[in-house]
Protein backbone atom coordinates (compact mmCIF):
# COMPACT_ATOMS: atom_id res chain seq x y z
CA UNK A 1 0.00 0.00 0.00
CA UNK A 2 2.89 2.33 0.76
CA UNK A 3 4.29 2.11 -2.74
CA UNK A 4 1.10 2.57 -4.76
CA UNK A 5 1.20 6.14 -6.17
CA UNK A 6 -2.59 6.30 -6.72
CA UNK A 7 -3.33 5.43 -3.09
CA UNK A 8 -0.60 7.81 -1.91
CA UNK A 9 -1.97 10.79 -3.82
CA UNK A 10 -5.65 10.12 -3.07
CA UNK A 11 -5.01 9.52 0.63
CA UNK A 12 -2.88 12.64 1.00
CA UNK A 13 -5.66 14.64 -0.65
CA UNK A 14 -8.28 13.13 1.66
CA UNK A 15 -6.49 13.35 5.01
CA UNK A 16 -6.84 17.15 5.51
CA UNK A 17 -10.54 16.93 4.74
CA UNK A 18 -11.01 14.01 7.15
CA UNK A 19 -9.34 15.97 9.94
CA UNK A 20 -11.35 19.10 9.09
CA UNK A 21 -14.56 17.06 9.04
CA UNK A 22 -13.70 15.72 12.50
CA UNK A 23 -13.40 19.29 13.79
CA UNK A 24 -16.70 20.18 12.10
CA UNK A 25 -18.43 17.20 13.73
CA UNK A 26 -16.95 18.26 17.07
CA UNK A 27 -17.90 21.92 17.05
CA UNK A 28 -21.14 21.61 15.10
CA UNK A 29 -22.39 18.82 17.39
CA UNK A 30 -24.74 21.23 19.17
CA UNK A 31 -26.60 21.93 15.94
CA UNK A 32 -26.27 18.86 13.75
CA UNK A 33 -25.50 15.20 14.21
CA UNK A 34 -22.22 14.35 15.85
CA UNK A 35 -20.31 15.08 19.01
CA UNK A 36 -17.20 14.19 20.91
CA UNK A 37 -17.15 10.44 20.28
CA UNK A 38 -17.68 10.68 16.53
CA UNK A 39 -15.20 13.54 16.19
CA UNK A 40 -12.53 11.66 18.14
CA UNK A 41 -12.95 8.52 16.06
CA UNK A 42 -12.93 10.39 12.74
CA UNK A 43 -9.81 12.35 13.73
CA UNK A 44 -8.10 9.11 14.78
CA UNK A 45 -9.15 7.50 11.48
CA UNK A 46 -7.45 10.34 9.59
CA UNK A 47 -4.19 9.77 11.47
CA UNK A 48 -4.54 5.99 11.00
CA UNK A 49 -4.87 6.52 7.23
CA UNK A 50 -1.71 8.63 7.31
CA UNK A 51 -0.01 5.81 9.21
CA UNK A 52 -1.09 3.26 6.60
CA UNK A 53 0.11 5.40 3.69
CA UNK A 54 3.35 6.87 5.01
CA UNK A 55 4.29 4.33 7.66
CA UNK A 56 3.75 4.09 11.39
CA UNK A 57 6.69 6.36 12.17
CA UNK A 58 5.20 9.20 10.11
CA UNK A 59 1.98 8.98 12.12
CA UNK A 60 3.95 8.90 15.38
CA UNK A 61 5.77 12.07 14.26
CA UNK A 62 2.46 13.97 14.13
CA UNK A 63 1.04 12.54 17.36
CA UNK A 64 3.86 10.95 19.39
CA UNK A 65 3.07 7.91 21.49
CA UNK A 66 3.58 9.76 24.78
CA UNK A 67 1.14 12.49 23.71
CA UNK A 68 -1.44 9.89 22.66
CA UNK A 69 -1.12 8.14 26.03
CA UNK A 70 -1.54 11.44 27.87
CA UNK A 71 -4.57 12.30 25.71
CA UNK A 72 -6.30 9.15 26.99
CA UNK A 73 -6.11 10.41 30.58
CA UNK A 74 -6.44 14.16 29.86
CA UNK A 75 -9.87 13.71 28.29
CA UNK A 76 -11.34 11.83 31.27
CA UNK A 77 -9.71 14.31 33.69
CA UNK A 78 -11.17 17.22 31.70
CA UNK A 79 -14.63 15.68 31.87
CA UNK A 80 -14.33 14.96 35.60
CA UNK A 81 -12.82 18.45 36.10
CA UNK A 82 -15.94 20.08 34.61
CA UNK A 83 -17.87 18.17 37.28
CA UNK A 84 -15.64 19.50 40.06
CA UNK A 85 -15.88 23.04 38.63
CA UNK A 86 -19.61 22.73 39.23
CA UNK A 87 -18.99 21.88 42.89
CA UNK A 88 -16.47 24.72 43.33
CA UNK A 89 -18.95 27.24 41.88
CA UNK A 90 -21.60 26.16 44.33
CA UNK A 91 -23.61 23.54 42.45
CA UNK A 92 -23.74 19.77 42.33
CA UNK A 93 -21.24 17.51 40.52
CA UNK A 94 -21.60 17.99 36.73
CA UNK A 95 -24.04 20.86 37.30
CA UNK A 96 -23.51 23.16 34.30
CA UNK A 97 -26.02 25.82 35.32
CA UNK A 98 -23.53 27.42 37.75
CA UNK A 99 -20.65 27.61 35.24
CA UNK A 100 -21.81 31.03 33.99
CA UNK A 101 -23.99 33.80 35.48
CA UNK A 102 -26.41 33.07 32.63
CA UNK A 103 -27.55 29.45 33.24
CA UNK A 104 -28.06 28.71 29.53
CA UNK A 105 -24.55 29.93 28.72
CA UNK A 106 -23.36 27.75 31.60
CA UNK A 107 -24.99 24.74 29.95
CA UNK A 108 -23.31 25.58 26.63
CA UNK A 109 -19.93 25.96 28.36
CA UNK A 110 -20.32 22.67 30.24
CA UNK A 111 -21.38 20.74 27.14
CA UNK A 112 -18.51 22.21 25.12
CA UNK A 113 -15.78 21.14 27.55
CA UNK A 114 -17.35 17.77 28.25
CA UNK A 115 -17.47 17.04 24.50
CA UNK A 116 -13.83 18.11 24.15
CA UNK A 117 -12.95 15.67 26.93
CA UNK A 118 -14.79 12.79 25.22
CA UNK A 119 -13.13 13.56 21.87
CA UNK A 120 -9.61 13.72 23.34
CA UNK A 121 -9.97 10.42 25.22
CA UNK A 122 -11.59 8.55 22.32
CA UNK A 123 -9.00 9.83 19.83
CA UNK A 124 -6.17 8.90 22.21
CA UNK A 125 -7.46 5.39 22.90
CA UNK A 126 -8.14 4.61 19.21
CA UNK A 127 -4.66 5.79 18.17
CA UNK A 128 -2.94 4.02 21.08
CA UNK A 129 -4.62 0.72 20.16
CA UNK A 130 -3.64 1.25 16.51
CA UNK A 131 -0.01 2.04 17.44
CA UNK A 132 0.20 -1.06 19.66
CA UNK A 133 -1.37 -3.38 17.09
CA UNK A 134 0.61 -2.02 14.16
CA UNK A 135 3.83 -1.95 16.16
CA UNK A 136 3.63 -5.60 17.20
CA UNK A 137 4.47 -6.91 13.74
CA UNK A 138 7.63 -4.80 13.64
CA UNK A 139 8.78 -6.25 16.97
CA UNK A 140 8.31 -9.72 15.52
CA UNK A 141 10.27 -8.84 12.41
CA UNK A 142 13.16 -7.64 14.53
CA UNK A 143 13.43 -11.05 16.22
CA UNK B 1 -43.55 8.18 -2.65
CA UNK B 2 -40.88 9.24 -0.20
CA UNK B 3 -41.92 6.53 2.26
CA UNK B 4 -41.70 3.96 -0.53
CA UNK B 5 -38.17 5.12 -1.37
CA UNK B 6 -37.23 4.88 2.31
CA UNK B 7 -38.48 1.30 2.45
CA UNK B 8 -36.43 0.45 -0.64
CA UNK B 9 -33.33 2.12 0.80
CA UNK B 10 -33.84 0.09 3.95
CA UNK B 11 -34.57 -3.30 2.39
CA UNK B 12 -31.84 -3.30 -0.29
CA UNK B 13 -28.91 -2.82 2.13
CA UNK B 14 -30.44 -5.32 4.55
CA UNK B 15 -30.73 -7.95 1.81
CA UNK B 16 -27.13 -7.21 0.82
CA UNK B 17 -26.12 -7.61 4.48
CA UNK B 18 -27.62 -11.11 4.52
CA UNK B 19 -25.56 -12.04 1.45
CA UNK B 20 -22.41 -10.57 3.02
CA UNK B 21 -22.98 -12.52 6.26
CA UNK B 22 -23.32 -15.74 4.22
CA UNK B 23 -20.04 -15.00 2.45
CA UNK B 24 -18.32 -14.20 5.77
CA UNK B 25 -19.45 -17.52 7.28
CA UNK B 26 -18.35 -19.63 4.32
CA UNK B 27 -15.19 -17.67 3.44
CA UNK B 28 -11.83 -19.28 4.17
CA UNK B 29 -9.64 -16.43 2.91
CA UNK B 30 -9.41 -14.24 6.00
CA UNK B 31 -8.33 -11.14 4.04
CA UNK B 32 -11.56 -11.36 2.05
CA UNK B 33 -13.54 -11.93 5.24
CA UNK B 34 -12.09 -8.78 6.86
CA UNK B 35 -12.96 -6.71 3.78
CA UNK B 36 -16.48 -8.18 3.86
CA UNK B 37 -16.95 -7.21 7.52
CA UNK B 38 -16.00 -3.68 6.46
CA UNK B 39 -18.61 -3.84 3.67
CA UNK B 40 -21.14 -5.10 6.26
CA UNK B 41 -20.42 -2.09 8.47
CA UNK B 42 -20.93 0.34 5.59
CA UNK B 43 -24.27 -1.30 4.76
CA UNK B 44 -25.23 -1.09 8.44
CA UNK B 45 -24.27 2.59 8.43
CA UNK B 46 -26.57 3.08 5.40
CA UNK B 47 -29.45 1.41 7.22
CA UNK B 48 -28.89 3.56 10.32
CA UNK B 49 -28.72 6.66 8.11
CA UNK B 50 -32.08 5.81 6.53
CA UNK B 51 -33.49 5.33 10.05
CA UNK B 52 -32.40 8.95 10.81
CA UNK B 53 -29.77 7.85 13.35
CA UNK B 54 -26.97 9.81 11.69
CA UNK B 55 -24.81 9.89 14.84
CA UNK B 56 -24.82 6.11 15.09
CA UNK B 57 -24.27 5.78 11.33
CA UNK B 58 -21.18 8.00 11.59
CA UNK B 59 -19.81 5.92 14.45
CA UNK B 60 -20.51 2.65 12.63
CA UNK B 61 -18.75 3.86 9.48
CA UNK B 62 -15.71 5.21 11.34
CA UNK B 63 -15.27 2.45 13.95
CA UNK B 64 -16.81 -0.60 12.27
CA UNK B 65 -15.68 -0.04 8.70
CA UNK B 66 -12.59 2.04 9.39
CA UNK B 67 -10.56 1.45 12.52
CA UNK B 68 -11.60 -2.12 13.38
CA UNK B 69 -10.87 -3.20 9.79
CA UNK B 70 -7.36 -1.77 10.12
CA UNK B 71 -6.89 -3.55 13.46
CA UNK B 72 -8.13 -6.86 12.02
CA UNK B 73 -5.74 -6.48 9.06
CA UNK B 74 -2.94 -5.83 11.54
CA UNK B 75 -3.89 -9.04 13.35
CA UNK B 76 -3.93 -10.95 10.05
CA UNK B 77 -0.39 -9.84 9.33
CA UNK B 78 0.61 -11.71 12.49
CA UNK B 79 -1.45 -14.88 12.05
CA UNK B 80 -1.65 -15.48 8.29
CA UNK B 81 -4.40 -15.09 5.71
CA UNK B 82 -5.89 -18.55 5.40
CA UNK B 83 -8.25 -20.23 7.80
CA UNK B 84 -8.06 -24.01 8.15
CA UNK B 85 -11.23 -26.03 7.75
CA UNK B 86 -13.13 -26.50 11.02
CA UNK B 87 -12.31 -29.74 12.82
CA UNK B 88 -15.94 -30.42 13.80
CA UNK B 89 -19.43 -29.90 12.47
CA UNK B 90 -21.15 -27.09 14.37
CA UNK B 91 -24.69 -28.58 14.26
CA UNK B 92 -25.32 -28.31 18.03
CA UNK B 93 -24.32 -24.65 18.18
CA UNK B 94 -26.26 -23.94 14.98
CA UNK B 95 -29.44 -25.37 16.54
CA UNK B 96 -28.99 -23.34 19.75
CA UNK B 97 -28.36 -20.10 17.80
CA UNK B 98 -31.30 -20.83 15.50
CA UNK B 99 -33.58 -21.41 18.48
CA UNK B 100 -32.42 -18.15 20.08
CA UNK B 101 -33.00 -16.24 16.83
CA UNK B 102 -36.50 -17.75 16.58
CA UNK B 103 -37.25 -16.74 20.19
CA UNK B 104 -36.08 -13.16 19.50
CA UNK B 105 -38.25 -12.99 16.39
CA UNK B 106 -41.28 -14.16 18.40
CA UNK B 107 -40.46 -11.44 20.94
CA UNK B 108 -40.20 -8.83 18.16
CA UNK B 109 -43.84 -9.43 17.22
CA UNK B 110 -44.84 -7.97 20.59
CA UNK B 111 -42.77 -4.78 20.12
CA UNK B 112 -44.54 -1.52 19.20
CA UNK B 113 -44.37 -0.32 15.59
CA UNK B 114 -41.12 1.48 14.59
CA UNK B 115 -41.29 5.21 15.48
CA UNK B 116 -44.72 4.78 17.06
CA UNK B 117 -45.19 7.90 19.25
CA UNK B 118 -47.43 5.95 21.65
CA UNK B 119 -44.70 3.39 22.43
CA UNK B 120 -43.78 3.06 26.12
CA UNK B 121 -40.22 4.35 25.60
CA UNK B 122 -41.52 7.65 24.17
CA UNK B 123 -43.84 8.23 27.16
CA UNK B 124 -41.29 8.34 29.99
CA UNK B 125 -38.80 11.28 29.93
CA UNK B 126 -38.57 11.82 26.16
CA UNK B 127 -41.40 14.41 25.97
CA UNK B 128 -39.82 16.41 28.81
CA UNK B 129 -36.42 16.41 27.05
CA UNK B 130 -37.97 17.45 23.74
CA UNK B 131 -40.12 20.23 25.18
CA UNK B 132 -37.94 21.59 27.99
CA UNK B 133 -34.44 21.29 26.52
CA UNK B 134 -34.95 24.28 24.22
CA UNK B 135 -35.70 26.43 27.31
CA UNK B 136 -33.24 24.82 29.75
CA UNK B 137 -30.24 24.12 27.55
CA UNK B 138 -31.02 25.78 24.21
CA UNK B 139 -29.04 23.34 22.09
CA UNK B 140 -30.82 22.56 18.80
CA UNK B 141 -29.53 18.97 18.71
CA UNK B 142 -31.48 17.28 21.50
CA UNK B 143 -29.24 14.19 21.26
CA UNK B 144 -26.28 16.31 22.36
CA UNK B 145 -28.32 17.89 25.15
CA UNK B 146 -29.36 14.48 26.48
CA UNK B 147 -25.90 12.90 26.15
CA UNK B 148 -23.80 15.70 27.58
CA UNK B 149 -26.16 17.36 30.04
CA UNK B 150 -29.21 15.34 31.14
CA UNK B 151 -27.22 12.11 31.04
CA UNK B 152 -23.85 13.64 31.89
CA UNK B 153 -23.05 10.96 34.47
CA UNK B 154 -23.67 8.16 31.95
CA UNK B 155 -21.40 9.79 29.39
CA UNK B 156 -18.68 10.27 32.03
CA UNK B 157 -19.00 6.54 32.74
CA UNK B 158 -18.78 5.71 29.02
CA UNK B 159 -15.68 7.87 28.59
CA UNK B 160 -14.12 6.06 31.55
CA UNK B 161 -14.96 2.72 29.91
CA UNK B 162 -13.17 3.83 26.71
CA UNK B 163 -10.18 4.93 28.79
CA UNK B 164 -10.17 1.59 30.64
CA UNK B 165 -10.24 -0.31 27.34
CA UNK B 166 -7.18 1.61 26.15
CA UNK B 167 -5.41 1.08 29.48
CA UNK B 168 -6.20 -2.65 29.24
CA UNK B 169 -4.67 -2.92 25.77
CA UNK B 170 -1.55 -1.11 26.98
CA UNK B 171 -1.30 -3.40 30.02
CA UNK B 172 -1.64 -6.56 27.90
CA UNK B 173 0.59 -5.73 24.94
CA UNK B 174 3.33 -3.78 26.65
CA UNK B 175 4.02 -6.46 29.25
CA UNK B 176 4.36 -9.01 26.48
CA UNK B 177 6.98 -6.89 24.74
CA UNK B 178 8.97 -6.54 27.96
CA UNK B 179 8.72 -10.28 28.62
CA UNK B 180 10.07 -10.97 25.15
CA UNK B 181 13.06 -8.71 25.78
CA UNK B 182 13.63 -10.39 29.16
CA UNK B 183 13.31 -13.77 27.45
CA UNK B 184 15.91 -12.78 24.85
CA UNK B 185 18.28 -11.52 27.52
CA UNK B 186 17.99 -14.76 29.50
CA UNK B 187 18.52 -16.78 26.29
CA UNK B 188 21.68 -14.84 25.52
CA UNK B 189 22.77 -15.34 29.10
CA UNK B 190 22.22 -19.10 28.77
CA UNK B 191 24.17 -19.19 25.50
CA UNK B 192 27.20 -17.56 27.09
Amino acid sequence: MRHDPILQVVARLLIPFILLFALYVQFHGDFGPGGGFQAGVIFAAGIVLHGLISGLDAAKKILPERLVESMMAIGVLLYAGVGFAGIVLGGAYLDYFVLDPNPIHGQHRGIFWVEVGVAVTVCGVMLKIFYMFAGRGDVDQDD
Amino acid sequence: MNLWLDQLLLLVPMAMMLVVVGLIITGRNLFGVVVLTSVYSFLMATVLFVLDAVDVAMTEAAVGAGISTVLLLGALRLCGWNDSKPMYRPWGKLIVSGALAALLMVGMVGLPEFSDPAAAIHQHVAPRYLIESSKEIDVPNVVTAVLASYRGYDTLGETTVVFTAGAGVIALLRRRRQERIKHEISEKHDAT
